[in-house]
């Protein structure tokens, strides 16, 4: 006997999504999902991001993280304030949930900010397929990757909103094809943004940066 | 990678479904459908169901999953076609102003209980 369903798998998922992107609307707040493979230089471009953004843009990070509070560390002494999520408590999943990103929302004022970055765990599988009520969602991948990462992950670049090309300072030192990677890139999501910076040096922050704040302002 | 936490929510769902008076009747497939640009690899998603529903009603049950292609629309000149590589770009104007239309499913579409 067939008893049809017709569910969402990820329903439970969707539903909470859902209800933070209302109370992030509510707030004014405008949420930046940011995600790559572990390494490619999420905290380091956020360091940089916030020490151009703020106190323009009023902000406040939530990082995802399997185990340490590293990165909490290194984004709090921008002054912002940052909540770590150890995804260990929920089962070391993967990825940020809503309902984790909901928890970690609750500790922190949004009615004092005006941006919330959330620092997904390292991996560019599964945070693609989790909304998390954001307003946009970003993929850093840096040049020591290899050229062929976005056509190996297509789903993480077609969710994407834009997408930086990080590290450009150790170009001189590999043989890496950019042409290569951008057309990739273009083949997968041709009408996405892609910003080539070094978040080492602050090279190529400022279209990025210009980017960042027309999405914030936007919203709020 | 997340398939476990995939397959927990699968066993969740097709448990609730399960008509009152019912539940002691053996479950004996699970109906899915995984489009083929969702993250979900079918045979890691089989193994990590299989190990997590033991001891549920759902213990034994085949997950049969159904791979949809990937179907774009172009939005300049309204062409359809099935996307096979990684390229989402129109194949007859080439824009880059496209429609997903299937390929992101992960959806649950029945279940079918043993007949007695
Ligand atoms: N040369 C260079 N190194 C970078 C750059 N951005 C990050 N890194 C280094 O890459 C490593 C990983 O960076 P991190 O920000 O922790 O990556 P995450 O795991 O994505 O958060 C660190 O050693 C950083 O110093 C860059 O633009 N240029
Ligand atoms: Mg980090
Ligand atoms: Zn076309």
């Amino acid at each position: 006997m067939e008893i049809k369903v017709i569910r969402k798998v990820l329903d439970v998922n969707n539903t909470m999504a859902e209800q933070n992107r209302k109370m992030f609307t509510e707030k004014e707040v405008f949420v930046l999902n940011v995600m790559s493979s572990p390494g490619s230089g999420k905290t380091t471009t956020l360091e940089k991001t916030l020490s151009y953004i703020i106190p323009e843009i009023k902000s406040a990070v939530i990082v995802g993280d399997i185990c340490t509070s590293n990165d909490a560390n290194r984004l709090a002494t921008t002054g912002v304030s940052v909540v770590q999520i150890n995804t260990d408590e929920f089962g070391g999943d993967c990825h940020l949930a809503a309902h984790v990103v909901e928890k970690a929302a609750c500790n922190l004022d949004l009615d004092a900010i005006d941006l919330l970055i959330v620092e997904n765990v390292g991996n560019l599988v599964c945070p693609a397929e989790f909304d998390i009520g954001e307003d946009a969602k970003i993929v850093v991948l840096s040049v020591t990757e290899g050229e062929d990462k976005p056509v190996k992950y297509p789903l993480m670049f077609r969710v994407c909103d834009a997408a930086i090309l990080n590290k450009i300072d150790l170009l001189p030192y590999l043989d890496y094809n950019r042409e290569e990677v951008l057309n990739n890139i273009r083949q997968v999501h041709p009408e996405m943004p892609v910003f080539e910076l070094s978040a080492k040096t602050g090279d190529g922050f400022t279209p990025w940066i210009e980017w960042l704040k027309s999405r914030v302002k936007r919203k709020i | 990678m997340h398939e476990m936490g995939i397959a927990k929510q699968i066993i969740e769902i097709a448990t609730s479904s399960i008509p009152g008076g019912m539940e002691d009747i053996p479950v004996e497939r699970v109906n899915l459908k995984v489009g083929k640009l969702s993250s979900v690899v079918p045979d890691s998603l089989r193994f990590c169901f299989e190990i997590l529903s033991i001891n549920t009603p759902l213990s034994g049950a085949d997950l049969n999953i159904e791979v949809v292609p990937i179907l774009a629309r172009c939005n300049e000149c309204k062409f359809e076609w099935t996307i096979n590589e990684p390229i989402f770009m129109c194949k007859n104007c080439k824009s880059g102003s496209i429609e997903i239309i299937s390929g992101r499913e992960l959806d649950i579409t029945s279940i079918e209980l043993e007949n007695k």
